[in-house]
């Protein structure tokens, strides 16, 4: 019975705000272990549909269930006790305490006290900033914040995670870290990626879902996706053509 | 290591003003302890505001109707007892629970920053003007007659606990008051260092980050609110024990205010700062006070603009940096991290450091 329960499931998600309607009737499905990347054109309703999903935005209407608990509407900190994590697409994080402190601060909620210290010492090792741990965010670079980010969200250990442009501003080699750390969680939980470049999904997708103007347009294999017309016409043209 | 040499650091720093508490009554003439007696009373309320204010964020210009409730609380159930054990009590009781009714609908409203600052600010008036119209027979608590603008004189001041026979001498009360200024600042640090308090900060920084983590913002700056004003109260009995008066001017927009300037001239984001600022600023304003040449608002103005202009972190901060400068770091890499710090980054930097 229970894998018939998806880990996700939107159904009939309308968000309207006054008279833009930034997600209109999408309805969207995530199997457990799942890795799902989001793609779509600027103002297609990605971010929109994340901060519903994790309470940042109550939606207008339809139904947003976690493990069949309805989540829709709950506040932000019900939905990450519930195990939803989400890195936004500006950086969110503590930016005048230590990246130690950052990581700490989410290993807390859940790891015993004598169990946080190795945790935390895990989670800089894989986000690659143990030499960095007791600087400042505030003094890194953009690239290194988004590390620290991705580091946050993984150290709170929720079982569904969403990542929205996690490769922005980062070097080629990082973003290839990037793609490798998402590989590697991917193994015990599901992820949604949020992501504009291409090379990036190649290296990551599976499914991957296509929002154009607030709706679903296509859903299917990356290669699928890539070889649609549609989705050329309305987001991919040049890049995929190149 | 530096840790260690930290810790010892910080435990001599302590002893020393453990040992300067008991010697002053001493070394220093009645007046002048009793004037450093009313300082301390002011440097405890200084600590609650630099406490919401510097590390949970929250600018509250209320500290005052805190600081004020605690001391008619204190006066009225002082003359009514005629005990200073419960009534120390009860200043910091009622207080707190009208802290954690008033930050109930301010923080589970969703009332932003702006709006906190003026309903704060509202609601030190209206407990002004309530309690200034309350001369008359009629208005009495008990045996305390409220007294309006008079205010209610001759309130018993502390004695020793349970003995209400024993009435504490200037020399004693300067060691509660400095004592408990000691206390509290204590307390606050080991609050900080805390993991509570490490989440008081961290919703400071970033609210939207703490939420998405599982932390309730809305829990956590009632709960500091609520701190924050009990210490407030506890200050305001203090502050009625040092004049055996308590009036509704202990509800003024200038000592509201005032209560800022100590604090951004010691330093924001640090606990020892707005004490430095409070001990300062109230020596220069008695001492203007007793020239009759300035007037003591233009002074501190005047002060105010030289602070924010000049040295915009503050006393401490500002002193701290010079100290490290003039000290060679053990970590090359530590120091470049600090020297590329903000002020604001700075200030939140001390939470760990000072």
């Amino acid at each position: 019975m229970a894998d018939l329960v998806p880990l996700l499931k939107a159904e009939h998600l309308t968000m309207r705000f006054g008279g833009v309607v930034a997600n209109d009737d999408i309805t969207f499905t995530l199997e457990e272990m799942e890795l799902r990347c989001l793609i779509g054109p600027n103002g297609a309703g990605k971010s929109t549909f994340f901060k519903t999903l994790t309470g940042q935005l109550v939606p207008t209407s339809g139904a947003i269930a976690f493990r069949g608990q309805p989540i829709a509407g709950k506040l932000s900190y019900e939905i990450a006790r519930m195990g939803i994590g989400i890195k936004t697409q500006v950086p969110n994080v503590f930016n005048g305490l230590s990246v130690r402190e950052n990581i700490w601060l989410a290993v807390r909620r859940k790891a015993t006290p004598r169990a946080q210290g190795p945790a935390v010492d895990a989670v800089l090792q894989m986000i690659r900033l143990t030499d960095h741990a007791d600087r400042i965010v505030a003094t890194l670079s953009h690239g290194q914040r988004q590390w620290v980010e991705i580091g946050v969200v993984l150290a709170a250990e929720p079982e569904l995670i969403l990542l929205d442009e996690p490769a922005a501003g980062m070097t080629d080699e990082e973003t290839l870290h990037t793609a490798a750390i998402i590989r590697e969680i991917n193994q015990t939980r599901a992820i949604i990626v949020v992501e504009h470049d291409m090379e990036f999904i190649k290296q990551i997708a599976k499914k991957v879902t296509v929002f154009h103007q607030g709706r679903v347009l296509v859903e299917d294999t990356v290669d699928k996706v890539l070889a649609d017309q549609r989705v050329r016409d309305v987001y991919l043209g040049k890049k995929v053509a190149a | 290591m530096t840790i260690r040499f930290r810790l010892v650091a910080q435990a001599v720093a302590v002893l020393i003003a453990i040992i300067a508490i008991v010697l002053i009554p001493s070394v220093i003439e009645l007046f002048a302890m009793m004037q450093l007696t009313l300082f301390a009373a002011m440097a405890v309320l200084a600590l609650s505001l630099a406490f919401i204010w510097g590390f949970g964020g929250i600018l509250s210009f209320g500290q005052t109707a805190f600081f004020g409730l605690g001391g008619y609380a204190y006066a009225i159930s002082a003359i009514n007892f005629q005990d200073s054990t419960p009534s120390i009590l009860l200043a910091i009781i009622i207080p707190s629970l009208f802290a954690a009714i008033l930050g109930y609908f301010i923080f589970f409203g969703r009332i932003s920053d702006v709006y906190l600052g003026v309903i704060t600010l509202t609601v030190t008036l209206i407990l002004f003007n309530c309690v200034n119209s309350t001369s008359g027979d009629e208005y009495r608590i008990g045996k305390a007659l409220l007294g309006g603008f008079n205010g209610i004189p001759a309130v018993p001041t502390f004695n020793v606990p349970f003995y209400p026979d024993q009435i504490l001498s200037p020399e004693q009360s300067w060691w509660v008051t400095g004592g408990t200024l000691l206390g509290t600042f204590l307390l606050l640090r080991l609050l900080l260092s805390l993991p509570a308090g490490r989440v008081i900060v961290a919703v400071r920084e970033n609210e939207v980050r703490a939420s998405l983590l599982g932390y309730d913002p809305r829990k956590v700056k009632l709960l500091t609110f609520v701190l924050s004003g009990a210490i407030a109260g506890l200050a305001g009995a203090l502050y009625v024990n040092w004049g055996a008066f308590v009036g509704p001017t202990i509800f003024s927009l200038s000592l509201s205010a005032e209560i800022i300037i100590w604090i951004t001239v010691g330093g924001l984001g640090t606990l020892l700062g707005p004490i430095v600022g409070c001990v300062l600023i109230e020596y220069i304003v008695a001492y203007i006070g007793s020239q009759q040449a300035l007037n003591s608002n233009l002074v501190l103005g005047a002060v105010l603009v030289v602070f924010v202009l000049l040295l915009p972190k503050g006393l401490v901060p500002t002193a701290r940096d010079l100290l490290m400068r003039l000290v060679p770091a053990p970590k090359p890499k530590a120091q470049l991290a600090d020297e590329q710090l903000t002020p604001s980054v700075a200030a939140s930097h001390m939470a760990g450091a000072e």
